[in-house]
């Protein structure tokens, strides 16, 4: 204990020049910790609000939906005994459209009774009240709409619109929707109506996708686990879906988690690509104060007490850039709350979050400590004799043993709260092992490039020589700052390409091949009209058209799906109902068989699927296995005869599971067909069909892509903006290394004046230096960048790769723009600096 | 009458401090003459290296005339200064400031390569072999003594044939041994290619060897002592 108060004395009078030599290492802490500890304070309070508000997001304390079907009367009954209320909400797409036919568009349309919403308030304009804003007036039935509603049908408030075959007048303009965390994104605005009024639609059709939604508040003193038990035990493969508060909207849940992942991942690059920057610092330091530690050791200061020393010295400044990191992060989400208004379906609650701040500062801690390692074991092998010589040499070779086991500790602690911090384990894995190879990339092509330059030929150029030589002279800190500054622009490469080919794949690619429409719901005695429709209307290209059921996968080879372990990637299986379809013969586009045999066109005999062969390897399902699916409350077991492989990506219809004609065939089913169809007769096309078949809903592909655009961009701007602070770790670290590096510029360019040398050419030697830096950081860059983009889209995403040289090229202007301004804002001082003062003898 | 080399007429250096105006140089009147040896001594603060500075264009003067082989430097910007130690003037110094990234012969051949010399490397070759350093050519300097270390500079200032060599305590940083080997190689050199030399020297012994030596005090030239008439430093 003596030795720390000791060490202390003389680390607080050190102290007393301030923070000079330690404001890049704690900018770079500060900015690493904020970016993680920020993600991690917003995600928290989405989920704090998620979870605050998941009865109102809910519409109850439970939530039982079943598909199609509606809950039977004894059902109905055991909820209504057994809860302080039940709503009965029904939800389905539709088509609204104008009077004139000229307008329609797409809504989701929800059916209320007299008692919704359970919980939580209906906002509408003008504070008008729902029970009258719905009753029917004359012939037609009031509805509440979402303002885009009226912008789309170019009506007004109080004007007509009709679904199916009723009638609604505009009554009321929704402004808050409370129960509006059952679908994480929907694919038209709302509209809402009486339950009594939906039924007067003629919608309510066997096999028509319909959601019915049993809100149900408990009873004070219920709990609701044992209520859940209740229930099972009551009725056991019912088939509803059910969710309670504890797991309101799972969809956005699992949105925010996936997001918060991913950005929390950048920014611990960025907490990385700073650790770069800490090394820097505490060598640049250290070297400053070689002489003071020979002088130490002289008067008999152990190489102990040295590195006790520094390490207060270098762990009170990094505990100063951990604390401001912090403190940003609990700001961040009051700063970006205003950005997020709107974007969710749900409110952040905002506060102070621990867990993720002291998780963000336990990052902040150890990179600090692991950056600093390898200096701090080199400060403790300083010898004393150094003071005799005439100049004192930085800090070189190896750091004690003992420092490589801490390294290696510290290196693993880090990994492990990385993995078990990550609700994707196995996606922390993998970025730790990535970001571990890069950076052995950068490290062994910084070895590689000095040891070309130290062997080139000699330049004959002397400044020129001059902006080569400083690469590989001893202790020269431009290869450090290559490896942050390199880091941070592979970061920002990748994320360009990875923008690039989503944004490609939505934009160009999928409209090429995708169809124009998505018509839902054709009812079977409609399908030969319809067809005849399509051939009749010019531009119409290829329809697909296929039965479509709903059924939930329930038993796996004999076993409860409740019971087996769930690949994350293909949970979504087994979430609650799946579309699925029947067929004699195989998909003609989008799938191709890779093993086992498909039916013959004439079979009818045990009942056969065909499945999708991604999953079957995840789920270890073969062929042969049994499949058991409830379609419609009817459990239903399938033999697997064949598996196929299956691009989602051509938006063509592709189901999991396709079975054999016979059972299914008799079941209440409704088709689904896809329409290619040239751009300037898609509009005139879908009047045609709403207007003629009024049940039945048209998806224009367009819009839904459109919208999913709009939530990619979103998205971009979160993740630009971390990967921006990545960059700026990189710049600082840069910037940082150029002023280390200052001492010897300014060195450097008074010799060269009095040896004749003009400011101009000088001037040009530095910023060739800067340049080179910035090309060869900028080259590695480039390709790892696009390696890591090319393993995301191909490998993680499974989509098409295009390399765009556009965005790589901006990076790369951009990093030899912040390389030659920072060489040449160095370069100027260097500069203008008096020479005559550096030339007097000491 | 025969122009001087050195011609400083009335010269003052004032430079500003945190404490104010200080006056280092205070009218300072000296000519020196082609071909001549001169040997500055003084107490420390006494304006001996502003002095050098002021001739070798390092320091703007206040006030006064500032002629170094014939043209009036006083009046030459940053970079026409440059140019003129370039082609002029070989400086060495007690710390040596030699570049550390380069090595013995990249050093000896900048000042020659800056003047595009094609035989730069040919020519720093002979001077490093003349101060005895011919198998030293690769070596940086901080693998070098030194007593290495100034004979590169030497080698350095005296490679491109300078007509002034002005040096600031040469030997300050060396030991005895070293050090008079160093003065010697200089006095050979200098003589040898008829450069003239101003030397600051704490060192009496050295400063005899001087053609003339000149005491600064307090800003001021003091006394000219000319050979044979050693002056006590």
């Amino acid at each position: 204990m003596g030795g720390w108060v000791i060490a202390w004395q003389f680390a607080r009078r050190e102290l007393r020049g301030g923070f000079k030599g330690f404001r890049i290492l704690i900018a770079c802490l500060a900015l690493g910790v904020a970016s993680v500890a920020g993600v991690g304070s917003v995600a928290t309070a989405l989920k704090t609000g998620l979870k605050a508000e998941g009865r109102v997001l809910l519409g109850g304390d439970v939530d039982l939906m079943f598909t199609h079907r509606q809950a039977s009367v004894e059902q109905l009954n055991w909820l209504r005994e057994n809860s302080n209320a039940v709503s009965l909400a029904t939800e389905l797409r539709t088509m609204a459209r104008r009077l004139d036919g000229i307008k329609q568009r797409l809504v989701e349309l929800k059916g209320v009774d007299h008692i919704y919403p359970l919980y939580g308030k209906l906002h509408l304009r003008d504070g008008a009240d729902l029970g009258v804003a719905l009753t029917k007036k004359q012939s037609r039935w009031g509805a509440v709409v979402d303002p885009r509603v009226l912008q789309y049908l170019d009506i007004e408030h109080g004007g007509i619109f009709k679904i199916g075959s009723a009638e609604f007048v505009v009554s009321a303009i929704l402004e808050r929707e409370p129960d509006r965390g059952t679908q994480a994104f929907r694919l038209g605005p709302r509209v809402i109506v009486s339950e009594l009024a939906i039924k007067a639609t003629g919608l309510i059709q066997p096999g028509s996708l319909i959601r019915y939604q049993y809100r149900v508040a408990l009873l004070p003193n219920e709990v609701l686990g044992e209520w859940r038990s209740k229930l099972d035990a009551r009725f056991p493969g019912a088939g509803w879906r059910v969710r309670d508060v504890e797991n309101a909207a799972p969809g956005i849940q699992r949105f925010v988690e996936r997001v918060a992942l991913f950005l929390s991942l950048i920014g611990l690059t960025a907490l990385l690509v700073g650790g770069v920057g800490v090394t820097n610092s505490v060598r640049s330091f250290m070297n400053a104060r070689v002489r003071s530690i020979a002088t130490l050791k002289c008067l008999g200061a152990s190489s102990k007490t040295i590195i006790r020393i520094y390490a207060l010295q270098i762990g009170l400044m990094a505990s100063i850039g951990n604390l401001v990191g912090v403190t940003v992060g609990v700001v961040t989400p009051l700063l970006i709350s205003p950005l997020l208004e709107g974007q969710l379906p749900v409110t952040a609650e905002f506060g102070f979050y621990p867990v993720p701040l002291i998780t963000a500062a336990a990052f902040g801690v150890l990179v600090a400590a692991i950056f600093t390692l390898w200096p701090l074991g080199l400060a403790g092998e300083v010898r004393a004799t150094s003071l005799f010589r005439s100049d004192v040499e930085p800090l070189s070779g190896r750091p004690p043993r003992r420092f490589y086991f801490a390294l290696a500790v510290l290196s693993l602690l880090i990994c492990v709260i990385a993995v078990l911090t990550a609700v994707r384990p196995e996606i922390a894995a993998w970025y730790i092992f990535g970001s571990a190879l890069v950076f052995g990339i950068f490290r062994l092509t910084g070895a590689a490039m000095i040891a070309g330059l130290r062997r080139m030929p000699r330049i004959r150029h002397p400044l020129i020589r001059l902006a080569f030589t400083n690469f590989h002279r001893p202790g020269a800190p431009m290869t450090a700052a290559l490896l942050s500054f390199g880091l941070g622009l592979t970061v920002l490469v990748a994320v360009a390409l990875l923008e690039h080919n989503l944004e490609r794949q939505i934009q160009q690619v999928l409209p090429e091949e995708a169809p124009g429409y998505y018509f839902i719901d054709i009812q079977p005695t409609q399908t030969k009209a319809f067809d005849k429709l399509l051939s009749n209307h010019p531009g119409v290209g290829e329809v697909q058209r296929v039965p479509m059921l709903r059924g939930r996968i329930t038993q796996m080879k004999g076993v409860p799906v409740e019971t087996i372990t769930v690949p994350p990637d293909y949970a979504w299986i087994l979430k609650g109902d799946r579309g699925l379809t029947w067929a004699r013969r195989p998909p003609s586009a989008g799938s191709r068989i890779t093993a086992g045999e498909w039916w013959p066109a004439d079979y009818s005999g045990e009942l056969l699927v065909s499945f999708d062969s991604r999953a079957a390897r995840a789920f270890e399902l073969k062929i042969g296995d049994m499949l058991t699916v409830n379609v419609l409350g009817k459990e239903v077991s399938a033999r697997i005869s064949n598996l196929r492989h299956i691009d989602w990506t051509s938006l063509g219809i592709n189901f999991v599971m396709v079975f054999s004609p016979g059972l299914l065939e008799r079941a209440p089913q409704t088709e689904i067909a896809t329409v290619q169809i040239e751009p300037d007769q898609e509009l005139a096309l879908e009047r045609a069909v709403v207007s003629q078949f009024e049940n039945i809903t048209a998806i224009r592909v367009k819009e839904v892509l459109e919208d999913v655009k709009k939530i990619l961009s979103s998205l971009a701007v979160a993740v630009r903006g971390i990967a921006a602070i990545a960059i700026l770790a990189g710049i600082l670290v840069l910037g940082g290394s150029l002023a280390a590096d200052h001492r010897r510029r300014v060195y450097d360019s008074v010799v060269l004046k009095v040896l004749g040398s003009t400011r101009r050419r000088i001037f040009m030697a530095f910023l060739a230096e800067a340049g080179i830096l910035g090309i060869i950081a900028s080259a590695i860059a480039a390709v790892l960048g696009s390696i890591i983009a090319w393993v995301i889209v191909v490998k993680v995403m499974n989509m098409g790769w295009d390399f765009a040289a556009l965005p790589v090229c901006w990076t790369l202007i951009l990093a030899l723009v912040i390389t030659l301004a920072l060489g040449f804002a160095g370069t100027w001082r260097a500069l203008t600096l008096k020479a005559a003062p550096l030339l007097r003898n000491d | 009458m025969v122009e001087p080399m050195v011609h400083l007429k009335e010269v003052e250096l004032i430079l500003n401090s945190d404490a104010g105006e200080i006056n280092i140089l205070r009218g300072v009147d000296l000519s020196v003459a082609k071909g001549e040896s001169i040997g500055v001594v003084g107490p420390s603060g006494s304006g001996k290296t502003s002095m050098i500075m002021v001739i070798a264009g390092l320091e703007l003067i206040s006030s006064g005339r500032v002629l170094v082989a014939g043209r009036e430097i006083s009046a030459l910007n940053e970079d026409a200064l440059a140019e003129f130690r370039r082609d002029h003037l070989g400086i060495v110094f007690q710390s040596f400031h030699l570049i550390p990234t380069m090595t013995a012969h990249e050093n000896v051949a900048v000042p020659m390569e800056l003047a595009g010399r094609d035989d730069a490397f040919q020519r720093a070759g002979e001077a490093l072999a003349e101060v005895g350093l011919a198998t030293r050519l690769k070596h940086y300097p901080g693998q070098l003594s030194g007593g290495e270390q100034q004979r590169v500079a030497l080698a350095r200032a005296f490679a491109i044939e300078p007509r002034l060599l002005l040096a600031d305590e040469p030997t300050g940083n060396l030991d005895g041994d070293t050090g008079a080997r160093v003065v010697e190689l200089m006095f050979g050199m200098a003589e040898r290619s008829g450069t003239t030399l101003m030397l600051i020297t704490h060192d009496t012994a050295i400063a005899q060897r001087c053609d003339r030596v000149v005491r600064m005090v307090d800003g001021r030239v003091e006394e000219q002592t000319p050979l044979s008439q050693p002056s006590i430093v």
